[in-house]
């Protein structure tokens, strides 16, 4: 098995850190090898941002993606920007909200990732509830595992409302079909 | 005051003993559980990370952390801990790696044990900051005026981020000498899997102190309780007088800068306590070489897309395999004249337009090919890229 996630967003929204927390999932929650790479510097803040992340049960040699097997865009900018990398079979999640233009010609998982944190009272833990829909979307970590690396990686004070952010894109997330 | 390392305290430091962290962090750890002290730095993309995870652990462990006003000051600062008896340790890149050349030549000639972690970007002057490439392969070696030999490790992956920079501290401790972790922008900012290991899977080598009688005691002569060309350590404050100077000097520390014979003794030694020790030295990896008509020979993030071409190769039936350099200085002499017996061509990819692939050259039998596979720009080769090097040369 080797699974090559990119998450695109914009330079703030915690790309980086959902990237993170699903690296972390695999290397010290699960039995896998992990490498996360990212666009890094002045010039990702506020334009698109990205994350990378391979998970691999081998030895993972080149570190960064070659194909994209799951694309996560939570900005309408990194949708554009980094679409023309989507081969047929990559496995592509959007927000609906900050990606409203998402038409690839064929069906694609649409979530309300945003809505959820929005729900929740904290805009700022979209990208955990992102997490939490890639989990339930895409069959590759336990929740448990990314649960437990999200617990390990924000704030304790922010624990709780990070975990119902989780939860609640978990679940949105495993009733989410491609349309 | 002294420091004592304390193992418990750096554990607790250091968190859980499985991570997913930067290359960058791991050098840091790797600080730490060596029993650095001091850090003096400045920050500077990509190595910034390296000084921001150990200014904030250091402390926690009674440790201290100086930010310099420049490179040129955190080296003096690293040295003059060394001499007070301090682990000691500076991070940076290429272009603060060219301002610490003079201090890392008096470094050198005084034989202070430090660490230079070098996460290397690309140049001349301040080039691409933040993108990695392998820029100052050459500089470590021959980028100080005069005679030197050098100690430089390059890792590969995350938790090799942190072995050699315990290995680094090891060998600057065991030689006096102020030992480069080459590191690259690629490696040090690449999240990975750590595994920090446990006391009884480290060794730790001390630094060897001045034990002889006082008024017998010579500071720059072989060592005086050991079979050794490296002088036990007379660290300030324990008694041992110590004249210490850049210049040439002869075996009682004092300037002998007209002398032939006392410059031709001193510095010969310094290149000698190391290059005798060229063999034990040599640390490579042997990837699929047993039966490789072609080899790669690399060293650093290289290593990766080479490793993922090198299966390609393989699957598509072709005999080929790649030698890792994890030391690159002392450079493995025999180890490339070996390898250059076996297959009949080398290629060397590296993150700059030729370095290392010079002394692969210098040091390979005549009748085997030696090429260069250049990378340039802040990225990494593709492996395809590397793939068709082997196309283009069947």
């Amino acid at each position: 098995m080797k699974k090559s996630i990119r998450i695109g967003g914009f330079g703030g929204q915690g790309v980086i850190l959902a990237g993170f927390i699903l690296g972390k999932a695999a290397c010290v929650f699960s039995d896998y090898n992990a490498v996360q790479s990212q666009s890094y510097g002045p010039e990702a803040r506020g334009g698109a941002a990205r994350a990378e992340v391979i998970v691999s049960d081998e030895k993972i040699g080149y570190p960064r993606p070659t194909t994209i097997d799951l694309f996560v865009a939570m900005a309408q900018e990194a949708f554009d920007t980094y679409r023309k990398d989507i081969r047929d079979d990559t496995v592509v999640i959007v927000d609906s909200d900050l990606v409203p233009r998402n038409d690839i010609g064929r069906p694609i998982y649409k979530v309300r990732a945003q809505k959820i944190a929005q729900d929740l009272g904290n805009k700022m833990v979209t990208n955990i509830a992102m997490v939490g829909v890639i989990t339930g979307v895409y069959d590759m970590l336990s929740p448990d595992a990314v649960k437990k690396a999200v617990m390990d990686s924000v704030p304790k004070r922010f624990r709780d409302l990070n975990v119902k952010a989780f939860e609640m894109g978990l679940e949105a997330g495993k009733n989410a079909r491609p349309e | 005051m002294r420091y004592e390392r304390d193992p418990a305290r750096i554990r607790k430091v250091l968190g859980d003993k499985v991570q997913f962290v930067q290359g960058d962090m791991a050098a840091a750890y790797g600080g730490l559980l060596a029993g650095c002290s001091f850090f003096g730095g400045y920050p500077i993309t990509p190595a910034s990370e390296v000084a921001e995870g150990i200014a904030r652990m250091l402390p926690r462990v009674k440790g201290t952390f100086i930010q310099m006003e420049d490179e040129i000051g955190s080296l003096a600062a690293v040295i003059g801990a060394a001499w007070g008896g301090a682990k000691a340790m500076t991070s940076t890149s290429g272009p603060g790696f060219s301002l610490m050349m003079e201090n890392y030549g008096y470094a050198i000639m005084t034989e202070t044990p430090c660490v230079i972690v070098n996460v290397q970007r690309t140049g001349p002057s301040t080039g691409q900051p933040t993108l990695g490439a392998q820029g100052d392969m050459m500089q470590v070696r021959w980028g100080t005026h005069g005679d030197v030999e050098a100690i430089a490790l390059a890792p590969s992956t995350v938790q090799e981020c942190l072995d050699l920079t315990i290995e680094a501290f090891n060998l600057s401790e065991k030689y006096r000498h102020p030992v480069c972790l080459m590191a690259d922008g690629e490696i040090g900012h690449l999240r990975e899997k750590l595994v920090i290991p446990d006391e009884d899977e480290m060794t730790l080598i001390e630094r060897v102190p001045a034990t002889i009688d006082k008024d017998k005691f010579l500071p720059f002569g072989n060592s005086q309780t050991r079979d050794n060309k490296v002088p036990d350590f007379p660290t300030f404050g324990t008694g041992y007088r110590t004249y210490v100077t850049g210049l040439t000097h002869n075996k009682k520390g004092f300037p002998a800068t007209d002398k032939q014979r006392d410059h031709e003794e001193l510095i010969t030694r310094l290149v000698t306590k190391i290059s005798d020790d060229r063999e034990k030295l040599t640390n490579v990896e042997r990837v699929e070489l047993d039966d490789a008509e072609t080899a790669f020979v690399t060293y650093g993030a290289s290593a990766r897309p080479t490793e993922s071409a090198v299966a390609t190769a393989r699957k598509n039936g072709m005999k080929v395999g790649m030698l890792r350099l994890k030391t690159v200085w002392p450079f493995p002499r025999r180890t490339i004249e070996e390898l250059s017996k076996k297959v009949n061509k080398i290629i060397v990819p590296e993150m700059n337009l030729g370095q290392i692939v010079h002394s692969v050259r210098e040091y390979s039998c005549d009748g085997c090919e030696v090429t260069l596979a250049p990378k340039v720009g802040g990225e990494m080769h593709l492996p395809d890229e590397l793939f068709g090097y082997l196309e283009a040369r069947k």
